[in-house]
C-alpha cells in the first residue's frame, strides 16, 4: 500500500475555485496566522519561525529566523533606519516553477507572509520583486494585495494592533540575475541589477543601506502557517536538519509535471511515482534536484532523500527543489550547451570569469554539439569550469560550472563522442520533444 | 607600517592599537585595520596582478584578477574559495597566499588572465598603451604564454567618441569600470556607464549628454588597456620614444604635479604624477591636454626692436635688444625720466617674480610693481601683505581634506581651482565634510559639492561674510577653513570681514589665487608696498635688512602705484615706460583704458611668449620661455614650492630671470647687474632672502560699502572665467575646447519669465560701452543678477561691457535680433 506522502499546506487550496481571491483564501482559514501574529511580541514571532527549522527557499537553505535575527534593532546605527522586507519573486532558474505557481493560485499566502515576516523584523514597508514577464501574476499580486489593502490586513494601523504596513509590488525587466539577493536590491533601486559587494550584508545596509531581509516567495509564505499551527508542527514534518513541507516542481519527461507538495526528505523514486512516472515507454537519464545550477543526478540517485543534507551527500543542491526530468532520449552534451547558452546570456557581465568564461564555452560545446570536438575539448571545458567555480564575483558562474562538470561526470562518452559525431545523430532531436511519438526516429535538429 | 620577517627576531612594531597583525607569504606584517590585502601585499614587495583595483578608487571587485588563497582567516579556519585580495581587508591572524606561495592562487590568476585575454584582440603593434599596458604586462608576468582559444573573437565598431577628447575602443576594453567609476565618484561627472549585460557589457555614454568633464583625461591614464585613448595623442608615439620629466602644471594655482613626455623636442603628452600631499592622481583636462599654446606659429622667435625708421619691430641679437631696453629704461628711471612701471601678471615663476621684484627696486629705483592683470584693490594689496606674503606653508589639501566645515568666497573651485574641487569633493564623500559658499548661485562645481550656497549678489560678500559669524547652521569653528579667492578684491570690505570671521569663530583661512604664479609673486614681493618674503615698502628696517642682502645703499621707500595706478599714469603721459611680462590687456579691469596706456607710455618693453596686444604695441619685445623651457618654482595656494626642471632645451627663448639680468648688465650705471643670472642663482638668492622676522604689514581695516542697488530693468553683473575658455592658453587643442561649458548667461526663472523668454533663447547684457548676447539659463540665482563668463565663447564681457562683477547691466530678449551666427553656443558681441 502506497501511503500519500503529500502534505499540502501551500497548494492547498491552489484547486478551489477562484482560489485566488481573498474570499476564498479566508474561508480556508487564511489570515488566522496574522491575527495570532499580532498578538505577539516582535522577538516572539521570530523566535516561532526560529524554533520552527524553517530554512530558506531561495536555494541556499539559510535559516529564515536566524537572517531575521541578523536585523539591528537598536535604536542607534544602522538599527535606527527603516528596515525592509523585499520577496524574491524574480524565478528565473532555469526548472524552477513553485514561486510564481504559487503567487497566480494564492496569492494571499505570500500577502500574509509579508505581513507576519515584516511585523516580525519591525519593517513598515515591504516590498515584492516579481519578475518583469509574468504579467498575470503581477495583477493577481497587486489585486491581491489591493484586497488586503481593503480588509484592513494591509495599511495604517492592521487591525487596530498600531502596526502599519505598505507593501509595494514591483515587476522587474527580466533578468536571471536580479535574483540574486543584491543585484536584486540594486534593481529595486532603480540602478542596472548587478550584484554588489559584501559586507555590508543586506541585513545592515541593504535596500537604500537600510536593514534588509531579503527571502524568497515561498519561504515568506510558509510562515503564516507556522504561525497558525505551531513551529512544533511544522518541524514534525521532514527530516532532521531540513524541516517542514515544501513545493517540489516536476517537468520535463514527466507524466504528470507539476508542483507536489511533501515533507523535505521524500525521494525522487516516490514523486515520480505520485507523478505517473517517466514519460510512457522511457527511462530516466538523468535530472536536476534544484533547477539547472545544481549539479545533475542520475538514476544511480532515485532514492536519495530530497532534503538539503541528502543532496549534498550525493555531490549536488537542493535548490529550488526544481527537479526537471530526462529521459534517455536526451542528449547531455545538447542540454548543456542549452544551460549554458542561458548562464552566457544572463551572465550580469561585471566579473571576467562568468561573462568571458561562459561565453568561450558555448563556443567549446557549440563544436562538440556538432560533432566537431578536438581531443582537448573536454579538459578545456572543465579547466574553464574550475577557473569560474568560486573565482566569480557572484553565484550565478557557480551554476555554469556545476552543470558542465557534472554533465562531464556522468556522461563523458557523449562529450567523447562530439569530437566525431553530432549530438543530434546520436540522440536525434524530435524523439525528446515531450509528445514525440515513442518511435521517432530521423536527424532533424 | 611594519614588515617583520617571519622567522626573524621581529623588529618592533610601534605598539598602535589600530594595526592588525597577519601573514602573507609566509611573511608576518602589521598594517592599519581596514587595509586590503592587496595593499598590504604590496608592503612585502608582492605584486598582486590587477585590474579594476585602483587605491583612489571605492573597490569593486570585478575583474576577479587579484584571487589570492586564505588558508585562515584569522579564525583558524580556510575560506572555501580563493578571494578577491583588492576587497578584502586584513584581519588579525590571517594567512593568505598570493601567487607567489600558493598554486591556487596562482593557477586562478592564470585563469583570469586568459579569460581576460579570450576577447582581447590584441592589437599592441597599434595600441597607445603598448608597452605601458598593464594588461601586456601581467599578461607576461600571470598569464600562460599559449592560448587556448581557437574561435572568433567578439567584435564591435571601434572607436567610438565619448566625447571631443577621449574615444573608446570597447574590444580593448576588461570592463574594469576604473572610468565609471572615476567619473561618478571622484569627478561627479557620471556621464558613462556600463551598459548591456555578459559579454556584450560596455562603457556607455548617454546618446544626448556626451561625457563632458573638466577630467575626463584620468580616465584615460587609468585605464589598464588601452580602451580609451586621447584624440590629441591617439597614434602619436610609443612610450618607449618618450622622455619623461616630472613637472608641475602652470595652468592654476594648485601646483598640480604632472609628468610631461615629449620627444625630439616636442611635448607630446602630459600625464598626472602621484602626489599624494597635492593632486593625489588626478589632474584637470586643461592641465593635461593644454600644452601646445606653446608650440604656435605665433611664437616669437627673435628679440625684436622697433626700427626708428620704419616703426616696425625688427628682428635683433639678444645683445642689441637687451642694450635697447637697458638705454631706455635708464633715461626713464633717471631724473625727469617719468619713472618706470612693472607689471609681471601672475605666470612667472617665483624665480621670475623675484627677478622682477629686485629689478624694479635695485635697476629701476621704483616700487612701481604689481602682479596683478585683474580686479584689484589696496585692501587686497593689504590683506596679501598681512597675511599671505612670506607666511609659507599654511592650510594644505590635507587639512582640507579634514576640515568638517569649508566656507568659500569669491571661489568656484571646479572652475577656478579644479584641484581644490576634487579634494573637497573627496572629503564631501568620504567624510561628510559641508561646504558652504557665498555665492551668487550654484554652479555645477557647487552642486557636485552638495554646497549649500548663502545667496549672494557681487558685491554682498563682506556683509554676508560678516553675517555668518553669527550662523548657527554654517557653524563655522576652528575646525573649519574659509577659503577665499582673488574675486573678493572686487568687494570693499571683503577681505576685512574675512579676516575678521576667521579671527571670531577660529576657522583657518587661505587664500586662492588663479594663476600658478600668483602666491610666488607676492612671496617675491611684486605689489607696491611690498618686498620680497612679507617685508614692506613703508619699514625702514626692512628696507635697510634687503638693501643690505642685495648690496645696495638703499631701497626706494616710496610707495609704488598698483596696475590700475601705473596704467593711468602711464595714458596721462606721466609715466616714462613699462615693462610688462605676460600681461593680457582683455584680463585688466579696464582693457581700454590699458589699450591707451600701452599706445601712450613712450617705452614700453614686453616679455612674451607669443605675440600679443603688448607686443604688437612695444618698443623692445624679448622672447621669453614658456614653462616647459625652463626650470621655476611655482608656489601653490597651499603656500608649497612646487619646483620644477626644465623639460625641452634648445630654445630660442631665454627665462624671464636672463632676460632681466641681460638688461641689468646692459646699464652703464650698475656695476653688478642683478646679480644672478640663471633661475637656479635667483632661487639660492631668494633662499637667502626669505627669513624675515621683522614686522609685518598690518591687517587691512575697510568697511563695506553697500554694493550698487539695480534700478528697474538693472541687474548686477556677476562673472568669473570658466576653466575651459577662450584663454590663449588653450590655443591649439581643439578637442579640449571641444568639452567646453556652453557660455550662458544664468538668470533666475522669475527673470527669464519676465523677459518672456525660455532657457536657450538669447539675451542681450547691455552696458553704455556695449553688449553681449547669449543663449539664457535658469539658475537658483537672485532676481536681481545676471551671470556670464568673463572669456568664453568669443564673448570678452570686460572689453564688451566695460563691466565685471558687481557692476550694473540691463539685460533684454535679444529675440529676433540677435545677429545670426550668435545661436547656440557661439556668443556674439556687439
Ligand atoms: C544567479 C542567482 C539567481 C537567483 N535567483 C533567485 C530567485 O529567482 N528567487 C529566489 O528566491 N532566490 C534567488 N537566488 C537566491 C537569492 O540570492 C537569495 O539567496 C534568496 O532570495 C534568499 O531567500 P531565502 O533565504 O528565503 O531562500 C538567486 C541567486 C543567484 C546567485
Ligand atoms: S558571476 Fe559575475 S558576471 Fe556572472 S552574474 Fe555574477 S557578478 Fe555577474
Ligand atoms: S574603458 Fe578602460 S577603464 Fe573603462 S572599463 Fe574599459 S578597461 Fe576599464
Ligand atoms: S583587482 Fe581585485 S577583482 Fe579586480
Amino acid at each position: 500500500m502506497i501511503v500519500d506522502p503529500l502534505t499540502p499546506v501551500l497548494s492547498e487550496t491552489w484547486d478551489a475555485e477562484r482560489s485566488w481571491t481573498l474570499e476564498t483564501y479566508t474561508d480556508a482559514g487564511g489570515y488566522r496566522g496574522l491575527e495570532k501574529a499580532l498578538t505577539m511580541a516582535p522577538d516572539d514571532v521570530i523566535a516561532a519561525v526560529k524554533d520552527s527549522g524553517l530554512r530558506g527557499r531561495g536555494g541556499a537553505g539559510f535559516p529564515t529566523g536566524m537572517k531575521w535575527g541578523f536585523i539591528p534593532q537598536d535604536d542607534e546605527g544602522a538599527g535606527a533606519k527603516p528596515h525592509y522586507l523585499v520577496v524574491n519573486a524574480d524565478e528565473s532558474e532555469p526548472g524552477t516553477c513553485k514561486d510564481i505557481p504559487l503567487m497566480m493560485a494564492a496569492p494571499h499566502t505570500l500577502v500574509e507572509g509579508v505581513i507576519i515576516s515584516s511585523y516580525a523584523i519591525r519593517a513598515s514597508t515591504a516590498f515584492i520583486y516579481v519578475r518583469g514577464e509574468v504579467l498575470h501574476v503581477l495583477r493577481r499580486l497587486q489585486r491581491a494585495v489591493q484586497e488586503a489593502y481593503l480588509a484592513g490586513h494591509l495599511g495604517a494601523d492592521i487591525h487596530g494592533s498600531g502596526y502599519s504596513l505598505d507593501v509595494i509590488v514591483h515587476a522587474g525587466a527580466g533578468a536571471y540575475i536580479c535574483g540574486e539577493e543584491t543585484a536584486l536590491l540594486d534593481s529595486l533601486e532603480g540602478r542596472r541589477g548587478q550584484p554588489r559587494l559584501r559586507p555590508p550584508f543586506p541585513a545592515v545596509a541593504g535596500l537604500y543601506a537600510s536593514p534588509t531581509v531579503i527571502n524568497n516567495v515561498e519561504s515568506i509564505a510558509s510562515v503564516p502557517m507556522i504561525l497558525e499551527r505551531g513551529p512544533d508542527w511544522f518541524s514534525a514534518m521532514g527530516t532532521e536538519k531540513s524541516k517542514g513541507f515544501t513545493l517540489y516542481s516536476l517537468s520535463g519527461h514527466v507524466e504528470r509535471p507539476g508542483q507536489y507538495e511533501a515533507p523535505l526528505g521524500i525521494t525522487l523514486r516516490q514523486l515520480l511515482d505520485l507523478a505517473g512516472g517517466v514519460r510512457a515507454g522511457h527511462r530516466l537519464k538523468f535530472w536536476t534536484p534544484g533547477g539547472s545550477s545544481t549539479p545533475i543526478l542520475t538514476d544511480e540517485h532515485l532514492d536519495v532523500p530530497l532534503d538539503y543534507e541528502g543532496i549534498s551527500a550525493a555531490g549536488s543542491m537542493l535548490g529550488t527543489k526544481a527537479l526537471q526530468i530526462f529521459d534517455e532520449t536526451t542528449s547531455v552534451v545538447r542540454t548543456t550547451l542549452r544551460w549554458v547558452e542561458f548562464y552566457k546570456h544572463e551572465s550580469c557581465g561585471k566579473c571576467t570569469p562568468c561573462r568571458e568564461g561562459s561565453w568561450w564555452m558555448v563556443q567549446v560545446l557549440r563544436r562538440l554539439e556538432a560533432g566537431q570536438g578536438t581531443a582537448e575539448d573536454i579538459d578545456l571545458l572543465l579547466d574553464m569550469s574550475a577557473n569560474m567555480a568560486g573565482r566569480s564575483f557572484c553565484a550565478l558562474a557557480d551554476g555554469t560550472s556545476a552543470c558542465v562538470d557534472s554533465a562531464i561526470e556522468y556522461f563523458r562518452d557523449e562529450f567523447v563522442a562530439g569530437m566525431t559525431t553530432p549530438a543530434w545523430e546520436l540522440f536525434p532531436y524530435a524523439a525528446s520533444a515531450l509528445h514525440a511519438p515513442a518511435d521517432t526516429v530521423g536527424a532533424s535538429r | 607600517m611594519t614588515v617583520t620577517s617571519a622567522g626573524g627576531a621581529g623588529t618592533e612594531v610601534e605598539k598602535r592599537d589600530d594595526l592588525v597583525t597577519l601573514t602573507i607569504d609566509d611573511v608576518e606584517i602589521s598594517v592599519p585595520k581596514e587595509t586590503l590585502v592587496i595593499r598590504a601585499a604590496e608592503l612585502i614587495g608582492v605584486q598582486i596582478p590587477r585590474f579594476c583595483d585602483h587605491p583612489l578608487l571605492d573597490p569593486v571587485g570585478a575583474c576577479r584578477q587579484c584571487l589570492v588563497e586564505v588558508p585562515d582567516a584569522g579564525n583558524g579556519r580556510p575560506m572555501p574559495k580563493p578571494q578577491a585580495s583588492c576587497t578584502l581587508t586584513v584581519a588579525p591572524g590571517m594567512v593568505v597566499r598570493t601567487q607567489a606561495s600558493s598554486p591556487v592562487a596562482d593557477k586562478a590568476q592564470q585563469g583570469i588572465m586568459e579569460f581576460l585575454l579570450v576577447n582581447h584582440p590584441l592589437d599592441c603593434p597599434v595600441c597607445d598603451k603598448g608597452g605601458e599596458c598593464p594588461l601586456q604586462n601581467q599578461a607576461m608576468s600571470n598569464g600562460r604564454g599559449e592560448s587556448r582559444f581557437l574561435e572568433t573573437k567578439r567584435t564591435f565598431a571601434k572607436p567610438i567618441n565619448i566625447s571631443a577628447q577621449v574615444l573608446l575602443d570597447r574590444e580593448r576594453c576588461v570592463l574594469c569600470a576604473r572610468c565609471t567609476r572615476f567619473s561618478d565618484q571622484i569627478a561627479g561627472d557620471p556621464f558613462i556607464a556600463m551598459i548591456d549585460r555578459g559579454a556584450l557589457q560596455q562603457v556607455g555614454v548617454y546618446e544626448h549628454q556626451p561625457f563632458e568633464s573638466y577630467f575626463s583625461g584620468n580616465t584615460i591614464q587609468i585605464c589598464p588597456v588601452g580602451a580609451l585613448t586621447s584624440a590629441g595623442y591617439r597614434f602619436r608615439a610609443r612610450p618607449f620614444d618618450l622622455v619623461s620629466t616630472p613637472s608641475v602644471a602652470e595652468h592654476d594655482a594648485c601646483g598640480a604635479a604632472i609628468r610631461v613626455d615629449h620627444r625630439r623636442g616636442r611635448v607630446m603628452r602630459r600625464l598626472s604624477a602621484d602626489d599624494p600631499e597635492v593632486n593625489e592622481e588626478w589632474i584637470s583636462d586643461k592641465d593635461r591636454f593644454a600644452f601646445t599654446y606653446a608650440r604656435q606659429d605665433d611664437r616669437i622667435t627673435h628679440p625684436l626692436v622697433r626700427d626708428p625708421g620704419t616703426g616696425e619691430l625688427q628682428p635683433t641679437s639678444w645683445p642689441a635688444a637687451f642694450a635697447a631696453a637697458a638705454t631706455a629704461l635708464t633715461r626713464a628711471a633717471g631724473q625727469d625720466g617719468g619713472g618706470v612701471g612693472v607689471l609681471t601678471g601672475g605666470r612667472l615663476t617665483r624665480e621670475d617674480s623675484y627677478a622682477y621684484s629686485k629689478f624694479a627696486r635695485v635697476v629701476l629705483g621704483t616700487n612701481n610693481i604689481d602682479f596683478r592683470a585683474r580686479r584689484h584693490s589696496a585692501e587686497e594689496a593689504q590683506f596679501l601683505a598681512s597675511h599671505v606674503a612670506g607666511s609659507g606653508l599654511g592650510v594644505t589639501y590635507a587639512d582640507l581634506e579634514r576640515a568638517r566645515t569649508v566656507v568659500l568666497a569669491g571661489l568656484d573651485p571646479e572652475e577656478e581651482a579644479a584641484t581644490i574641487f576634487l579634494r573637497l569633493r573627496k572629503a564631501v564623500r568620504k567624510n561628510g565634510q559641508r561646504v558652504f559658499a557665498v555665492a551668487s548661485h550654484t554652479s555645477r562645481g557647487l552642486a557636485k559639492l552638495s554646497a549649500t550656497v548663502l545667496p549672494t549678489a557681487p558685491g554682498g560678500e563682506a556683509a554676508a561674510l560678516s553675517a555668518l559669524g553669527d550662523d548657527g547652521e554654517v557653524a563655522l569653528d576652528s575646525g573649519g577653513i574659509l577659503m577665499v579667492g582673488e574675486r573678493l578684491a572686487t568687494t570693499p570690505g571683503a577681505y576685512t570681514a574675512a579676516l575678521a570671521l576667521a579671527a571670531r569663530t577660529g576657522a583657518r583661512l587661505a587664500w586662492v589665487p588663479r594663476r600658478a604664479g600668483d602666491r610666488g609673486a607676492v612671496d617675491a614681493g611684486c605689489l607696491p608696498g611690498l618686498l620680497p618674503a612679507g617685508r614692506t615698502v613703508s619699514d625702514a628696517s626692512a628696507r635697510a635688512d634687503l638693501a643690505a642682502a642685495w648690496g645696495v645703499p638703499a631701497l626706494p621707500s616710496t610707495p609704488g602705484l598698483d596696475t590700475d595706478a601705473m596704467l593711468g599714469a602711464a595714458a596721462a603721459g606721466q609715466l616714462g615706460a613699462l615693462v610688462v611680462a605676460g600681461v593680457d590687456p582683455v584680463d585688466l579691469p579696464d582693457p581700454a583704458g590699458a589699450r591707451a596706456a600701452l599706445a601712450k607710455v613712450p617705452f614700453l618693453v614686453s616679455m612674451e611668449i607669443r605675440a600679443s596686444e603688448v607686443t604688437e604695441r612695444a618698443d623692445v619685445v624679448l622672447p621669453v620661455a614658456p614653462a616647459v623651457e625652463k626650470s621655476g618654482t611655482f608656489v601653490d595656494w597651499e603656500g608649497r614650492p612646487r619646483v620644477f626642471e626644465q623639460v625641452l632645451s634648445g630654445g630660442h627663448a631665454l627665462p624671464d630671470v636672463r632676460v632681466l639680468a641681460g638688461i641689468a648688465e646692459a646699464m652703464t650705471h650698475l656695476s653688478r647687474g642683478l646679480g644672478f643670472r640663471t633661475v637656479e642663482q635667483a632661487r639660492a638668492e631668494f633662499a637667502e632672502v626669505w627669513f624675515w622676522d621683522g614686522a609685518r604689514a598690518h591687517a587691512p581695516a575697510v568697511d563695506a560699502v553697500e554694493g550698487p542697488i539695480p534700478g528697474t530693468g538693472e541687474f548686477v553683473l556677476d562673472t568669473w572665467k570658466l576653466l575651459i575658455d577662450d584663454g590663449r592658453m588653450l590655443d591649439g587643442e581643439p578637442y579640449l575646447l571641444g568639452t567646453a561649458r556652453p557660455a550662458t548667461v544664468r538668470l533666475s526663472a522669475a527673470t527669464l519669465h519676465r523677459l518672456g523668454v525660455v532657457e536657450g533663447d538669447q539675451v542681450t547684457l547691455r552696458t553704455q560701452v556695449g553688449s553681449v548676447t547669449l543663449p539664457a539659463e535658469t539658475a537658483d540665482i537672485p532676481d536681481s543678477v545676471a551671470w556670464a563668463p568673463e572669456h568664453s565663447a568669443g564673448v570678452r564681457l570686460r572689453s564688451s561691457l566695460g563691466a565685471g562683477a558687481g557692476d550694473l547691466v540691463t539685460v533684454s530678449a535679444a529675440g529676433g535680433a540677435s545677429a545670426p551666427g550668435s545661436a547656440g553656443r557661439q556668443g556674439g558681441q556687439a
